[in-house]
């Protein structure tokens, strides 16, 4: 089975790529189960429903849905085996774009928008530096120069990447993300490993602490001026 | 070089042969595409600007140079051979048209001196004055479109351009279009506005998602346009001096139809 991990900025399309790239897949008689993760609320689950490809929700409530994602890929990767899928696509709606939920033999996809302005690929991180393929959305909506600029800038963060530029309401660009799907890898569980670490984050705000003074806050934390310590035992 | 381009036909909405099976479009040439909203104008420009291998909905083939373009032509994003240019498209980019145009032109490895040329040429096809300082997101319609056509004309190098609508635009389009072709592009423009479908050399018209017929301009239609052309050219400068505070007095309509 291939796993495709597709992460981007809330909004860009993720969803609407997906539909008419799994639709061309089904043409083809292939099978696909999609995890939606998302923190709080979604419906995309419906959408999935429409084109007949099974579909779970994991709401991360709390926890960051990237490392919630991680977390759980063992139980989506047995879902998708039970349903005799041929692609097991995780979307996730990423927070702080530092994680890349992207493991080494999954295709990793970054969908960026590219109304987001021409500094977001140098914004981003990881989910886009580490990414096999970039999908830029919504280019028809600003203009040919910037749209050079974007697809420039993109290179920048990431020279090995493929670039696809795909509208999410007409599918131009869908059908050549199925044609990259078509020819990843086959994942198995016990070798994948992260192609990024996650970030540092273990501190008193990751568990619970809400006063906002200094004195409270142990942990690994970062002061603005870029120094960076261990407070604690 | 890109001397010319040819579309296979491939099927329409209802799963049916297109009846054109075959169009060829030269450098320097303009074309049309008419048809009614939702006949496919969108999705042929698509087909184009992916240079489809019959892998879209359509199942269409665009040859160039009368051969199949290679994967990298197709793929890699610093040959893109198409830009393109239409109505919805908005300058997004904080920053002012100089710095703007500088960062293209690094991106497309042009030299500085393009930044002049562009602003120049843009400044022939709108009314008010665009200058460097100015910031990119305060232009007008007119200006914004206007400084995309320079662009594309001057530092987008890519030989083929796709427009998708740009009559409301308060521009010179007739200038805009020649502009474009003079530069030995190859030019489609989906359109409505007479005054843009009948200056073009030939015009594909679509329905049901399929390319219905080519149509050639008659030199009538030809000597058309350039009367209403010269419409064009009263609501343009009839538009910049109202918006000078001039009063109109004693206005001749009379465009010599």
């Amino acid at each position: 089975m291939r796993m495709v991990i597709v992460a981007g900025t809330p909004g860009s399309g993720k969803t609407a790529v997906l539909i008419h790239a799994l639709r061309s897949l089904n043409e083809r008689n292939l099978k696909s189960s999609v995890v939606k993760i998302d923190c709080l609320y979604t419906d995309d689950d419906q959408k999935f429903s429409k084109i007949g490809v099974p579909t779970k929700i994991g709401l991360s409530m709390d926890m960051c849905p990237d490392h919630y994602a991680i977390y759980n890929l063992e139980e989506m990767i047995s879902w998708a085996q039970e349903n005799e899928s041929d692609f097991l696509v995780v979307e996730t709606a990423g927070l702080c774009h530092r994680c890349a939920p992207f493991t080494m033999n999954s295709l990793g996809v970054c969908v960026i928008d590219a109304t987001s302005g021409p500094n977001t690929p140098l914004k981003v991180g990881p989910f886009l530096s580490t990414s096999d393929i970039a999908v830029i959305t919504k280019g028809d909506m600003i203009s040919q120069a910037e749209r050079e600029i974007f697809r420039e800038r993109v290179l920048e963060v990431n020279p090995n990447c493929k670039i696809i530029e795909a509208n999410g309401l007409s599918g131009q660009g869908c059908i050549e993300l199925a044609e990259e799907m078509l020819i990843s890898k086959e994942v198995s569980l016990d070798e994948e490993k992260l192609r990024h670490s996650a970030p540092l984050a273990v501190c008193t705000l990751c568990v619970g602490e809400t006063k906002v003074n200094k004195k409270y806050h142990r942990g690994i934390l970062r002061r603005i001026d870029g120094f960076q310590s261990y407070q604690g035992e | 070089m890109i001397d010319n381009i040819t579309i296979l036909g491939g099927y329409d909405k209802n799963g049916d042969k297109e009846p054109v099976e075959e169009v060829t479009i030269k450098k320097g040439e303009i074309f049309g595409v008419v048809g009614p909203t939702g006949s496919g104008k969108s999705s042929l420009i698509g087909d184009i600007e992916q240079l489809a291998q019959e892998d879209t909905f359509s199942k269409r083939k665009i040859l160039v140079n009368g051969k199949e373009p290679t994967y990298e032509d197709r793929t890699n994003p610093r040959k893109k051979m198409v830009a393109q240019l239409s109505q919805n498209m908005n300058f997004l980019a904080d920053m002012s048209v100089g710095d703007f145009l500088n960062l293209h032109a690094k991106c497309r490895g042009a030299s500085k001196v393009c930044v002049n040329k562009v602003v120049n040429l843009a400044n022939t096809l709108t009314g008010e004055p665009i200058k460097q300082e100015h910031e990119l997101t305060i232009l007008s319609g007119g200006q914004s479109r206007a400084l995309m056509v320079a662009d594309v004309a001057i530092i987008s190098d890519s030989p083929i351009v796709l427009i998708d609508e740009i009559e409301n635009a308060g521009i010179r389009k007739h200038d805009a279009l020649e502009v474009l072709a003079g530069h030995g592009k190859i030019v489609m423009v989906v359109t409505h506005d007479p005054v843009l479908a009948l200056m073009t050399d030939k015009r594909i018209v679509m329905k049901k998602g399929g390319m219905q017929q080519v149509v050639s301009t008659s030199p009538e239609e030809k000597a058309l346009s350039q009367k209403l052309n010269k419409i064009d050219e009263v609501m343009l400068s009839l538009r910049d001096q109202v918006r000078n505070g001039e009063v109109i007095g004693n206005f001749q309509m009379d465009f010599g139809i």
